[in-house]
């Protein structure tokens, strides 16, 4: 019987989460890393992670709630495999980064902020991701920056993630 | 490391190691391949190419003899990927993996420079081989990007042959405290994160603060949406920083530092985490510093995108992992910064400066610059221009010379329109105003501002009510909330920008921006709503008819906003 990646994962996912927090014990500061890698483990910070954060570090929920969603890069919801960031910069917009969105927007389906149905991508528009000599420019997967887009290209460029 | 002695002995050995790339020819070794690993040229598979020269290399046996090194960006990202060959420093453009074998085969093994991949300056019949004979280069001044043609940003020992850590050493062992902080104010340094405030200044003021401990900090947020050196310096030259902050640290008497990345950056953070980790076995951070009892540490802490996180208080809340809501000041940070205590806050690139600074003296940096304004100014060139990219230059350099001649002016022949410095806070520079002189005062005096170093120009396809527009609804985003003329003010602007630019904008409505625009300026809490209107008033300014234009004739002369009638 197929085991479900989801659920079964979790204990260890709290296992690696509880050493990310170690280092932090008790020290409210630690917080915004602490929140970066567990969302770079979990891919999003789903709320049993952010109560096991909020316990280790001596703070509220309330308190981390609060820091979460005062950060664009944190998210409360589970993502699409691939993250699409489109750059909105000043160098891209004055370069069609408008263009790129709308191609996008035609192609997924989906707004700025919304998962495509199949979880395949999440599509975002962020600012300056300092490519702004390739642009208008993109990001997928916080690694492979796509420059000088043409709205033709768009397509191509999606199949190559699965 | 515990002595000078030893500092200067892995100095030494170390440049004998790297004069290849002062261009004296080695005994044992071919060359250096420089091959530019800044976003830019990642982006466009430089990776690829240094692997295909791997494998050509080892194919011909001289793998030993050739050494690879993925540096920081060298700046010209539009023509990435970009290398340099030592030690002839023959500059390549435009590299693509199958060019890898004929560098290899023709340059590194004949002799023969592959002239097809060679820079050729516009207009020029030859092409230009050397790096150090490019008009677009000579024209530039390199003192905080010093090092990003020479070393391998992930080895403290390159940093040290290229006098590294000296300014340190003699900030420990020749100079009082006192003394330091005199020399950075004679050398006339403003802080580069936009506001220019004198930065020996702000160290005095924090080193006669009462209470302890206290902190030295770098902003490394680097939040302008268009901009890009203070990214190229942290993972070009990361220990520049280290030193800068160690030097401070020992001028105010602190013993610890902390970096603010943002999360975006994360290549900035791993080198830089590396560098740190670096200069503790090197003995550079940590107890006891070349034996002369002072300690110093750094720790980063990683900014998670909010604009507003750059300003200053804010980002000291930020640091102490809270939300990074500004607050009022007084109390300046020189009084109470991170976690209440006296604490100096400046740039990446102000950092950046200070090692020069000590090692040369403060009567050479002097003597770069105009009178206001002293030493470099490094700009992130992007929009409608010919060679995207960072530059460094000195202050008092003209617009025109940094857009055309070392920008290579406006793509397609078209015709320039504005430059805007200063992002989110800044103006628009119109074509009459190209000849100003960059520096502080006299970009503050035509309504922009200096800024952090984003530059981006504009041509006749871009519509200035449309970037008025674009602008305001970043900082509509990015207000933090806590004060009500940023976050209702900015709102009401965007409605009416909005409104001008689909065809609805009625009589009246320039004045009411301008009315606005005021309000918020006076009222708002910090920096950010302080300056927001600034784009929306400098466009106002030079381009009022633009905005009469869509309000009376539903017109856009650049074709970029649709009129819905
Ligand atoms: C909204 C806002 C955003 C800012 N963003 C940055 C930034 O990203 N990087 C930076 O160095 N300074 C930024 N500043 C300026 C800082 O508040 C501060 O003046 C500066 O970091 C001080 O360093 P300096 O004296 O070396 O320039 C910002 C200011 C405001 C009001
Ligand atoms: S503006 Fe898009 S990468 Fe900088």
């Amino acid at each position: 019987m197929a085991t479900c990646s989801c659920c079964c994962g979790e204990d260890e996912l709290t296992k690696q989460l509880d050493k990310i927090i170690e280092p932090y014990r008790g020290q409210p500061g630690g917080l915004i890393q602490v929140l970066t890698k567990a969302q770079e483990l979990i891919g999003y910070l789903p709320k049993w992670a952010l109560i096991s954060i909020a316990k280790g570090l001596g703070l509220s929920l309330q308190d981390v709630y609060g820091v979460v969603t005062f950060y664009a890069f944190f998210s409360l919801i589970p993502r699409g495999r691939h993250k699409i960031s489109v750059c909105a910069g000043t160098a891209c917009y004055v370069k069609g980064t408008k263009m790129v969105t709308k191609t996008l927007r035609e192609v997924l389906g989906i707004k700025p902020g919304q998962t495509t149905p199949d979880s395949r991508f999440t599509l975002e528009v962020v600012r300056c991701i300092g490519a702004c000599g390739l642009a208008p420019a993109m990001i997928i997967d916080g690694k492979d920056v796509h420059g000088r887009l043409e709205p033709e290209q768009i397509p191509q460029i999606l199949e190559q993630y699965a | 490391m515990k002595s000078l002695d030893e500092l200067a002995k892995i100095r030494d050995s170390r440049r004998a190691a790297l004069k290849i790339r002062e261009g004296v020819p080695s005994a044992t070794e071919k060359a250096h391949i420089m091959m530019c690993g800044g976003a830019g040229c990642i982006s466009s598979k430089c990776t690829d190419i240094v692997e295909a020269m791997k494998e050509c290399l080892a194919k011909n046996g001289i793998a030993d003899q050739v050494q690879i090194i993925l540096t920081g960006c060298m700046g010209p990202c539009d023509m990435g990927p970009v290398a340099i060959v030592y030690p002839d420093a023959t500059f390549y453009r435009r590299l693509k993996v199958k060019d890898a074998e004929a560098i290899v085969e023709e340059h590194i093994l004949k002799g023969n420079p592959v002239q097809r991949l060679l820079y050729r300056t516009p207009g020029a019949k030859e092409p230009t081989r050397c790096v150090h004979d490019i008009d677009l280069f000579k024209k530039q001044k390199k003192i905080v990007l010093r090092n990003n043609f020479y070393i391998d940003p992930t080895s403290i020992e390159d940093y040290i042959a290229r006098d590294g850590y000296a300014a340190l050493a003699k900030a420990l062992t020749q100079m009082e405290p006192g003394e330091i902080i005199e020399e950075v104010k004679k050398s006339g340094l403003r802080g580069r994160g936009g506001a220019g405030f004198s930065t020996g200044m702000k160290w005095g003021f924090t080193a006669a603060a009462k209470g302890s401990p206290k902190y030295v900090v770098c902003n490394g947020d680097e939040g302008d949406p268009g901009a890009f050196m203070d990214r190229s310096v942290l993972e070009g030259d990361p220990h520049s920083i280290i030193e800068g902050m160690a030097i401070c640290g020992r001028a105010i008497g602190s013993e610890q530092g902390y970096v603010y990345v943002r999360a975006e950056y994360p290549l900035a953070i791993e080198r830089l985490s590396n560098a740190i980790d670096d200069a503790r076995r090197y003995g550079l951070l940590g107890k006891n510093i070349f034996e002369t009892g002072f300690n110093f540490d750094i720790e980063i802490r990683i900014g998670a995108g909010a604009f507003v996180c750059g300003e200053e208080t804010a980002l000291l809340t930020s640091i102490e992992g809270k939300r990074g809501e500004p607050r009022p000041r007084p109390p300046f940070p020189a009084n109470a910064g991170v976690w209440g205590k006296p604490t100096v806050l400046n740039n990446v690139e102000t950092w950046a400066n200070i090692p020069e600074i000590i090692l040369k003296g403060a009567e050479w940096f002097s003597t770069i610059g105009t009178e206001k304004s002293k030493g470099t100014k490094v700009f992130a060139l992007a929009g409608r221009i010919n060679n995207t990219g960072i530059v460094e230059v000195p202050m008092g350099t003209t617009l025109r010379e940094i857009v055309f001649e070392i920008g290579g002016g406006i793509p397609r022949k078209k015709l320039f329109k504005a430059v805007q410095t200063g992002g989110p806070s800044g103006g628009c520079i119109p074509a009459d105003y190209l000849d100003t002189p960059v520096d502080y005062d006299s970009l503050g005096a035509l309504g922009a501002i200096m800024g952090s170093g984003g530059m981006i120009v504009m041509d006749e396809d871009t519509c200035m009510v449309d970037i008025a527009k674009f602008f305001i609804d970043f900082c509509v985003d990015e207000s933090c909330g806590k004060c009500s003329p940023c976050r209702i003010g900015t709102k009401r602007m965007l409605e009416i920008l909005e409104r001008i630019t689909t065809g609805n904008g009625k009589e009246g409505d320039i004045e009411l921006l301008q009315e606005l625009a005021t309000t918020i300026k006076s009222t708002a809490l910090c920096g950010l709503g302080q300056t927001a209107p600034n784009p929306v008033l400098s466009t106002i300014r030079y381009f009022r008819h633009e905005y009469e234009e869509h309000i009376k004739e539903h017109y856009c002369r650049s074709g970029v906003c649709e009129f819905k009638e």
